[in-house]
């Protein structure tokens, strides 16, 4: 019997050992499937330039932004102005590349901002349950009572920004609101996914080996836990920047100093008749930035979803 | 008689059942319900009974993952339910848990280096920081496995071989006790046979006590030296694997073995089988008196009222714990006289 045993112990052994040794963890086959999908380079291109232009718009042009050139104003593009000047006669092009950076900023700070907060309470609620998942629960549900565009309204409106306000604290205004409405969802997905990974039998073993609750938070429940999470936020990303240019458009979130999408568009309201190419490039390229991270987050949702291999 | 290692008296868990509104206790899932039994130094127990009679948790009961509503267990001479902190943490190196379901008891991110190490990052002092791989690739060497495999995932494994590695991940820190609950039972057949081998291989080799929960007699007749049958939470009968197999004298156990494949067809149409009428009742609400009246043939009005002891009852032979008002052997099992059949053959049919 132990002879048998052991013969079929070395065959069982040395079955799948064929070929390559090498590591090959979820997410390293998650990265192999993302590096064959077009989509996820596409949007990847697009959102390195987009976060290059948001950190460097020198890179892009040499032209001041707050240039305005009265006379040539509504110009259509030309080979000065590439996409033309708008009513004030800014160059268009100058301030669609500064304009970036306002909205990259805010996608993702608020994106940061939510991910922490949502993920600390998710993991809370989840993984201890009893009273502290009830109130957390109860409080996700009441923000999600309230739509995001309509509580960012309300709150902007009831600390408008001033003229002289710093470009940082406008933005960190907008930020700040966009996370108090946005947390409560990544807490929710946050929190179910906690409680799909807790009662696996790995966490129990951890358990039984006496390892502490912030071990096993940390070993086991959020690298198991975390991709649905990753994902949404990636796709949120999108939709921060479209409602901060919602904000901006409605004159409530970046005020005219600052210079963003959102401004440009609500600027280019007046003149939608006679000048479309106003409002053509700063629409265009919010809409280019929020697809690219739709994209992106639907690419590494594929990617890690074992059901689409 | 070797020592105890382990003693457990009266565990009981119950599960609130939550109700209404207020969330109010409004009944209890009486999953074990006084249960007292020892572990010898050495010695393998086998835990039997079908799904649902409390095994399993019996046995996160003896590994403290859940507290017990009553009752205690004496693990080496300390109480363990009234350890704290670092007494706690100091005593489940004694007492590890081998799991069901090889794909579950694995984390799928985690090599099987940081696996089967992890136990020695919760207990850094088992073992110096340099000498950890080394240590680890003993332990693979030790189930059987390639310790040249230890960069590799758990997906990259078979059922039987991640269940190696789940093994040496419960052996890693040199308990005196493995639990194993249902270690085998996700495993095809030629695989069980292999993995309780090596279980008995390790059991020589580094002195365990096993407590072996299964729901697979054959099995558990294989490895067991004493074998305890539970129904509803509660212990039916105890005993030695000759004398739980031999002479059984609990109805509920008759049953069960009653039911075992017997792998000579000439001696198939000989064995009567015993069928029990309904199901299991639930164990919210439990039967009055002795838990098995409802779908025993030999139940009477005592049954109904009386709860059975489990205490020495004659077999025949000697005695032996049983719980039941009427414990006898029964003449039918004893003609066709399962322990004259091979072991090792009636383990390759299961």
């Amino acid at each position: 019997m132990t002879e048998a045993s052991t013969i079929a112990v070395g065959a069982e052994t040395s079955a799948p050992s064929q070929g390559q040794d090498e590591a090959r963890s979820l997410t390293s086959d998650a990265w192999r499937s993302l590096k064959r999908n077009p989509i996820f380079w596409v949007s990847v291109v697009l959102i390195v330039v987009f976060v290059l232009m948001a950190a460097w718009p020198s890179l892009f042009t040499n032209v001041d932004p707050n240039a305005a050139v009265l006379k040539e104003a509504r110009q259509r593009p030309n080979g000065n102005a590439w996409f033309g000047r708008d009513i004030q006669g800014y160059d268009i092009y100058s301030r669609t590349i500064y304009g970036a950076r306002a909205s990259i900023l805010v996608g993702v700070f608020a994106s940061i901002v939510t991910v922490l907060i949502g993920g600390a309470m998710g993991v809370a609620a989840g993984y201890y349950g009893g009273w502290l998942d009830s109130v957390v629960s109860r409080i996700t549900d009441i923000f999600f009572a309230i739509p995001l565009l309509l509580g960012g309204i309300l709150l902007m409106a009831t600390f408008p920004n001033t003229v002289d306000s710093p470009y940082l604290v406008v933005v960190g205004k907008v930020v700040l609101v966009l996370s108090l409405f946005g947390w409560p969802g990544l807490a929710r997905l946050m929190r179910s996914s906690v409680l799909q990974v807790k009662p696996n039998d790995y966490v129990q073993a951890a358990r039984a080996l006496g390892a502490s609750p912030w071990r096993i938070i940390r070993a086991h429940v959020l690298p198991n836990a975390v991709a649905p999470m990753i994902v949404v936020a990636t796709i949120n990303l999108g939709v921060f920047i479209s409602v901060e240019a919602t904000l901006s458009f409605l004159g409530i979130g970046l005020t005219p100093p600052a210079v963003s999408w959102g401004v440009a568009i609500s600027d280019a309201i007046v003149a939608l008749r006679t000048t479309p190419h106003i409002l053509l490039f700063p629409s265009l390229f919010l809409s280019l930035t929020v697809l690219a991270f739709i994209m992106l987050g639907d690419a590494v949702r594929d990617a890690f979803d074992p059901k689409s291999r | 008689m070797a020592e105890a290692i382990l003693t457990a008296t009266d565990l009981v868990k119950y599960y609130p059942i939550k109700g209404g509104v207020l969330r109010r206790t409004v009944g209890n899932v009486k999953a074990v319900d006084g249960v007292s039994f020892e572990l010898l130094k050495g010695e393998t127990l086998g835990i039997v009974g079908e799904s649902g009679c409390g095994k399993s948790t019996l046995g996160r009961l003896l590994m403290r993952l859940e507290e017990p509503t009553s009752g205690s267990v004496v693990f080496d001479g300390v109480d363990m339910y009234a350890q704290k902190g670092r007494a706690m943490r100091r005593l489940r190196r004694d007492i590890q848990i081998v799991f069901q379901d090889p794909y579950t008891s694995l984390n799928p991110r985690k090599t099987v280096g940081d696996i089967v190490g992890e136990p020695f990052d919760i207990h850094p002092d088992v073992v110096p920081k340099k000498g950890r791989r080394k240590a680890v690739q003993d332990l693979l060497d030790l189930v059987g496995l390639n310790p040249e495999h230890i960069n590799r995932y758990p997906h990259q494994f078979s059922g039987g071989q991640r269940q190696r590695i789940g093994i040496a991940r419960g052996i890693a820190l040199n308990p005196k006790v493995l639990i194993c609950d249902e270690p085998v039972s996700a495993l095809d057949v030629s695989v069980q046979a292999q993995v309780v081998n090596l279980m008995e291989k390790l059991q020589d080799e580094l002195g365990l006590s096993y407590i072996f929960i299964a729901h697979d007699l054959s099995v558990v007749r294989h490895i067991s030296d004493r074998v305890g049958v539970m129904y509803l939470g509660k212990m039916a009968e105890l005993g030695e694997e000759d004398e739980i197999y031999g002479r059984p004298t609990h109805p509920y156990t008759q049953a069960l073995l009653s039911a075992v494949p017997v792998p000579d067809p000439t001696l198939r149409d000989k064995r009567e089988q015993i069928v029990l009428k309904g199901d299991v009742p639930s164990p919210a609400n439990p039967p009055s008196g002795c838990r098995f009246h409802t779908r025993c043939w030999k139940a009477q009005d005592k049954c109904k009222t009386d709860i059975p002891l489990l205490e020495p009852r004659p077999d025949g032979v000697a005695e032996h714990l049983s719980a039941c008002h009427f414990a006898a052997p029964r003449e039918i099992i004893e003609t066709i006289d399962l322990t004259e059949i091979d072991p090792k053959a009636q383990t390759a049919g299961a």
